[in-house]
């Protein structure tokens, strides 16, 4: 019986979490979209509702409403399989994330191990989909892909060791709290870990085929990237997965760097505001940058990118450890 | 109960995935199952209360070496069919040895008696007051140092001899240095020329 209740309350906060995530993605990727827009001097989605509000939400009906094209000589099974494979993951690296303080589905002890391999498992998604929509397009792109995350996630492991050696523990609500200092907003992270927040946002571009990391679907070069022959539903499901790892990439930047749920300064007027609302604020935050560097950063060159991963960040990310490591052993910590 | 129900969930699924790896027809299918053998491995970990194991192994095997091993399989541009085409001429010997194996289990664990006692140890964590992850720190880098840095330095010579073995300079290929891009100034790479009317360059 007790089972039951526990398997009851799990899933209710696992609905609350999926509703609230979903909502936020779409409307995140209206941001996006619109924030893109403003840059280039265009008005961006303003048809669909007021202000174009509902664009999201039209768009995903309409996706919703098409019939799914499976191609002749795809494989069927992996063919399906890819997008499912990788709605899933992305939206189950959020089990673990505190949104404040003890708000998180599951408060597991090694929550940035689980996230990292959670992340670490997307990969198949993309070179499932590629490899089964049997086309030499998705196929190279599935081959960028995977390169490309396989070497950033080694330095956003590094990165993450940095961050997990100062905090002394590995679950996220810890790592949040052991930020909390009288410093307040220059207690967190992100001052004294500068030059790895400055990689691990770059690396979580890289990780997530943002722009100016999207080689996957440099679309001048491989049509549309894996997702070529996708359409419909399948291919809405790959759209979400993305978003969705972008914006737990943005909540592993404000978890790490920014101090989670806490207030910049706790004084009375920024303290009355619910932890909760920091935390969105500070993920919003996070993704604007995002939206920016896509719309002001040229596309790098395949072998640039791959330089970049392993000669530049995978050094200083690596020295980095041994240099936090050691400061850390002579404050005595 | 759930622990239970877990395990036999967990183990059936794991059992199942390593049947198909070798009876799958197209060797990509046979790697994803793969794939699905280390999660549920890993599953089996946490159940025993190995979270940190757990997760390594998705990590490193699912989420780096199964990748490797997906290249390799999906670039490779060998008939399958052919090579399986003898499965059922070497199937005796597989047969005879699997069996082989399978007695010899049988008998282990069939003459295996374990103390109660040690059964209780093994189940209950060594260090009841951390978790396994902070209990596996502490003797990893004190007691065991040299072990660990063994592993490292065998797994640091297998790096440098792949390196080794498939670098190669080729001859005439232009190199992009960075160094020396960034060395660049207008100096060094524009010249200004008179050019007289009529005459070219």
């Amino acid at each position: 019986m007790e089972i039951l209740w526990t398997l009851l309350i799990i899933t209710l906060k696992s609905l609350a979490l999926l509703v609230g995530l979903l909502i936020f993605v779409a409307y995140i990727l209206y941001a996006d979209r619109k924030i893109w827009a403003a840059v280039q001097l265009r008005r961006g989605p303003n048809v669909v509702g007021p202000w174009g509000l509902l664009q999201s939400f039209a768009d995903f009906l309409k996706f919703a409403l098409k019939e799914p094209i499976i191609p002749d000589g795809a494989n069927k099974g992996v063919f399906l399989l890819a997008p499912l494979v990788m709605g899933t993951l992305s939206i189950a690296a959020w089990a673990v994330i505190p949104v404040a303080e003890g708000w998180a589905v599951a408060d597991i002890n090694i929550g940035v191990l689980y996230i990292f391999a959670i992340s670490s498992l997307g990969v198949y998604g993309i070179i499932m989909g590629g490899w089964a929509s049997n086309s030499k397009y998705p196929f190279m792109s599935a081959l960028r892909s995977a390169a490309q995350m396989v070497s950033y996630e080694v330095s956003i492991g590094f990165v993450i060791i940095t961050v997990i050696l100062c905090a002394g523990s590995l679950n996220l609500t810890d790592i949040v709290e052991a930020q909390d200092t009288k410093a307040g907003v220059l207690g967190w992270y992100w001052l004294r870990l500068f030059p790895v927040f400055v990689i691990f946002f770059i690396s979580a571009l890289a990780e997530t085929n943002r722009p100016p990391f999207d080689l996957v679907e440099a679309e001048s070069e491989l049509v549309a990237g894996f997702m070529v022959e996708y359409s419909a539903t399948p291919y809405v499901l790959f759209m979400l997965a993305e978003y969705v790892a972008i914006v737990t990439m943005c909540a592993l930047c404000t978890i790490m760097f920014f101090g989670g749920w806490l207030p910049p300064f706790d004084i009375p007027p920024l303290n009355w505001v619910p932890g909760v609302v920091w935390f969105i604020l500070k993920v919003c935050f996070f993704f604007f940058i995002f939206a920016m560097v896509k719309a002001f950063v040229p596309r790098y060159r395949y072998d640039q990118l791959m330089r970049l991963g392993w000669k530049v960040f995978l050094p200083i990310s690596l020295a980095a450890v041994v240099v936090v490591a050691g400061v850390l052993k002579l404050a005595g910590n | 109960m759930a622990q239970v129900f877990f395990f036999y969930l967990f183990a059936a699924i794991m059992l199942a995935s390593a049947f198909m790896v070798v009876a799958a027809r197209n060797p990509v299918h046979s790697v994803l199952f793969l794939i699905l053998a280390f999660v549920n491995a890993s599953g089996l970990f946490l159940l025993a209360g190995a979270e940190f194991l757990a997760l390594i192994l998705i990590v490193v095997y699912v989420g780096a070496v199964a990748v490797l091993f997906l290249f390799v399989v999906m670039m490779l541009d060998v008939d399958f069919a052919e090579l399986k085409s003898g499965f059922l001429q070497v199937l005796p010997v597989g047969a005879v040895i699997g069996a082989i194996v399978a007695i010899e289990l049988i008998l282990v664990v069939v003459g295996w008696k374990a103390s109660p006692t040690a059964l209780a140890g093994a189940s209950a964590p060594a260090t009841p007051d951390v978790s396994n992850t902070v209990a596996l720190g502490r003797v990893i880098y004190t007691k065991y140092v040299f072990f660990f840095q063994a592993a490292g330095l065998v797994l640091l010579t297998a790096m440098i001899g792949a390196i080794v073995l498939t670098l190669r300079h080729k001859q005439g290929v232009k190199r992009q240095s960075i160094p020396e891009q960034n060395a660049r100034t207008v100096e060094t790479a524009m010249e200004v020329k008179k050019v007289p009317s009529r005459a070219g360059v």
